[in-house]
């Protein structure tokens, strides 16, 4: 039997195909970053920023309100390198994608994998006992992320050439993007902790980067400086988790932590300080309860970056974490626990802020906080396969309603232009009819729509079912249920994240068919003249929606349940990750082979819960009834504080921000800095030289006798001390 | 013997200085200044009595360090009465802070 381990151990199973060009990976769109970061900078059409509201429709969604189009004819000052970015920025994602998928097939062909392959490349902080590598890990998890990162990713780079094309910032856009893939890829690929914080630390540089692109006007340099602030809180959490575990098992490597995670105490304060740090990491970079304040806000940054940093890749890092360190979790039932529970809490309360915007862009923001939510759902409760396959999921179907709502908010905007009327192109209170104008968006989106609500045999329908399921699954005999968290038995504690999901999961039908019926359906609000001017994006851009389109009605075939065998195999995407997190899924509770009267009631009722969201939105909401921004009268009771999003930023703003800001300008500043630092030691050395030297200038009478009378007194003086000594 | 001249070197001495302390005119002080150094000269000579040859050659060298001073300092009264047309002390004050 050891025979055959040995000779794996020999000759790694992976030496001499794809995957030796690993490291290529991050390099492609690192290279992309440098080549168009270079274009930008020698060829600035601009000396400063592109000013969104006097370039051409490129800049979209810039402004919200529309109110600062002051010079509404400007011909668009498309960028001079322009064409040369059309082609590097997505050529090296497509690229990276090729690369990717050889690598896959490479994998696929080296059948079972026992180990990840590590490549260390150069040693990168030899400190005492600390040695950090910076080495890239290759395994199925890993393989998954960077599939979806570059695959998702080249399709949003390409619909970006359609939708950012006439910016004058167009090459700083694609180099911001492509450095953020690069970031991604390192944050995916690293074999340690560290390595996987230089991406993590990235990625949100990125992030900050691309949301304040427009960053003349003011309120998108805020959204950027909140959503980097924001995320600071979660990393403090990142590193105190890495400090923990460097303390405690001298390792940072997820090799070697794995291996030393198993002489942890089970469920020990230790690990579920650890565990519970790392989520905090989670919630800021996942956009969770209590820090998902920036990702609204985040809307700020053009469309495609809201697709693929603030929908699909980015913001489920979270995930990929816990799934990473699932070893960790899984001895922690107390911080799983709390991972569910806030993902249940954050995926409700998300939906309901959701059923009251009225931005496009808004909505589909709080929906990925609580889709989000509900991958943490799946994270929580051991079902890391399934956070997985959930974050595929929606990578598709989200992705996908991003790049719709960029071509509806192209449209208006464009429409606006032709016209020079000056309104919000985000509203969907001034949209409606949209399906005549725009017959591809409209057919796509309803096709995520369906996906996002959970319809079966679309792609949400499969993996939101799955992470009900696996919650059920885990009431019983599992490290979950018969843990306490909070002084409640783990297994009410589940429960209650079941019935939270399922009214997240109804509240996710309602509000993504309102935004439906509000954008597509109804009488068109746009007004007579740019009614006209409303048509369909250019095929760059419809192009990539397609295949998201494609993907969101298909990509549920990744992990098919059992009992719907007959559609083809049946969880491939869990098999693939088995060797990643099967033994620590394994840990948390073992598989059971629920009966199929169950598994179809359970698929029964999620249906259900998907109709009924549809239904309650077709019978609530009337698009028929609405009238445009300009005209609407303001919400009242429970719907206003909805809209208001109850109120959490202007409480964050009061018991936060505020008491920080003035507690840095009443003590800090007028306190500390001009008081004391200040008054007391610059200006008080100060006078207390110029006293000294007043006194001492008062000696100096220039009267000679004087001078001899002290010298004569000093003579005796010291005469006398001498003698009487 | 020598206990006397050492009284009188003190009271020379003595003198030396009232005179510097109370006078208001150059000349004068510089005057006293010149009964201090030949006090203290007349100390010299008394010591050599007792210690040796040593005082008495501090004593031509005090001598010719206080004729050097002479010189130079009657200069300058010289060149303030110029300035000022009187050497009284009090009205000179540049000095003062």
């Amino acid at each position: 039997m050891p025979l055959p381990l040995l000779l794996a151990a020999a000759t790694p199973p992976l030496a001499g195909t794809a995957a030796d060009w690993l490291w290529l990976l991050p390099v492609l769109p690192l290279a992309g970053f440098a080549l168009n970061g270079l274009l930008s900078l020698a060829g600035a059409f601009h000396p400063g920023p592109a000013d969104p509201s006097a370039d051409g429709h490129g800049a979209a969604d810039a402004h919200a309100g529309g109110e600062a189009h002051a010079d509404e004819h400007h011909a668009p000052a498309r960028h001079r390198f322009a064409g040369a970015t059309s082609v590097i920025g997505p050529a090296v994602l497509i690229a990276a994608f090729g690369l990717a998928v050889a690598i896959w097939m490479a994998m696929r062909d080296a059948g079972e994998m026992s180990a990840p392959l590590v490549q260390t490349y150069f040693s990168w902080i030899p400190v005492g006992a600390l040695h950090v590598d910076f080495a890239f890990q290759l395994d199925q998890l890993a393989m998954v992320m960077v599939l979806v990162v570059t695959g998702v990713g080249a399709l949003i780079h390409v619909f970006s050439v359609g939708y950012m094309r006439d910016d004058p910032g167009y090459p700083r856009y694609f180099a911001y993007l492509n450095l953020f893939v690069a970031f991604m890829l390192v944050l995916v690929l690293g074999a340690s902790y560290p390595v996987m914080f230089i991406g993590w630390e990235g990625v949100g540089l990125c992030s900050y980067l691309l949301i304040g692109f427009w960053f003349t006007d003011k309120a998108n340099a805020d959204a950027g400086k909140k959503a980097f602030i924001v995320n600071r809180i979660g990393d403090f959490g990142f590193l105190v988790a890495m400090f923990l575990l460097w303390a405690n098992l001298h390792a940072l490597d997820f090799v070697g932590v794995a291996a030393g995670a198993k002489g942890l105490a089970f469920g020990g304060a230790l690990v579920t300080a650890i565990c519970l740090f790392f989520f905090l990491g989670c919630t800021g970079k996942s956009a969770q309860i209590p820090l998902y304040v920036w990702l609204p806000d985040a809307m700020a940054g053009p469309t495609p970056v809201s697709a693929l940093i603030h929908a699909a890749t980015m913001v489920t890092a979270g995930v990929y974490l816990i799934a990473r360190s699932g070893f960790l979790f899984a001895m922690a039932p107390v911080a799983g626990l709390t991972v569910a529970v806030t993902g249940a809490v954050t995926a409700l309360f998300a939906a309901t802020i959701g059923l009251a915007q009225w931005d496009i862009k808004k909505v589909l923001a709080y929906s990925t906080v609580s889709q989000l939510g509900f991958m943490f759902i799946a994270a929580g409760v051991g079902a890391y396969a399934t956070g997985i396959f959930h974050l595929v999921t929606h990578a598709f179907f989200k992705g996908l309603l991003f790049l719709g709502s960029g071509s509806v908010i192209y449209a208006m905007h464009a429409a606006y232009h032709h016209t020079g009327k000056h309104d919000d192109a985000q509203d969907m209170r001034n949209m409606g009819g949209l399906r005549t104008a725009l017959p591809w968006t409209f057919v796509l989106m309803w096709i995520a729509t369906l996906a996002i609500a959970g319809v079966p045999l679309f792609a949400g329908f499969f993996s939101k079912d799955e992470i009900l399921a696996k919650v059920l699954e885990r009431t019983t005999d599992s490290t979950l249920a018969s843990a306490t968290w909070l002084g409640l038995p783990g297994e009410f504690v589940l429960r209650a994240v079941f019935i939270l999901a399922l009214a997240a999961a109804l509240l996710t039908a309602v509000y993504m068919t309102r935004l439906m019926l509000f954008t597509f359906h109804g009488p068109n609000r746009t007004g007579e003249a740019e009614r006209a001017q409303l048509h369909e994006a250019p095929w760059i851009m419809t192009g990539p929606l397609v295949v998201l389109g494609i993907l969101s009605a298909f990509g549920g075939w990744l992990n098919v349940p059992d009992p719907l065998g007959a559609l083809g195999p049946v969880h491939v995407l869990s098999h693939w990750l088995e060797p990643v997190t099967g033994a620590a899924t394994a840990m948390v509770g073992a598989e059971h082979e629920a009966l199929p009267a169950t598994e179809w009631a359970m698929m029964g009722g999620a249906v259900l819960v998907a109709l009924a969201g549809i239904a309650i939105a077709f019978w609530r909401f009337k698009p028929a009834a609405l009238v445009p921004k300009a005209l609407a009268k303001p919400a009242t009771g429970f719907t206003n504080v909805l809209e208001h999003k109850y109120y959490v930023d202007e409480i964050y703003d009061r018991a936060i921000v505020e008491p920080i800001v003035d507690g840095s300008r009443d003590i800090l500043w007028t306190g500390i800095d001009k008081g004391l630092i200040d008054g007391l030691f610059v200006n008080g050395s100060a006078f207390l030289a110029r006293a000294l030297g007043w006194v001492g200038s008062k000696l100096q009478t220039g009267q000679l006798g004087e001078y001899a009378w002290a010298l004569a007194l000093g003579v005796l003086a010291v005469l006398g001390a001498l003698t009487l000594r | 013997m020598v206990d006397v001249a050492l009284f009188f070197s003190a009271v020379l001495f003595v003198i030396g200085v009232v005179g510097v302390l109370t006078r208001r005119n150059a000349i004068l002080i510089f005057m006293c200044v010149e009964l201090m150094l030949n006090a203290v000269n007349l100390s010299f000579i008394a010591f050599s009595r007792l210690y040796g040859m040593a005082g008495q050659v501090f004593v031509v060298f005090v001598m010719s360090v206080a004729a050097a001073e002479a010189a130079v300092g009657l200069a300058i009264v010289i060149s303030i009465f110029r300035h000022y047309e009187s050497v009284d002390l009090r009205n000179i004050n540049l000095l003062k802070g």
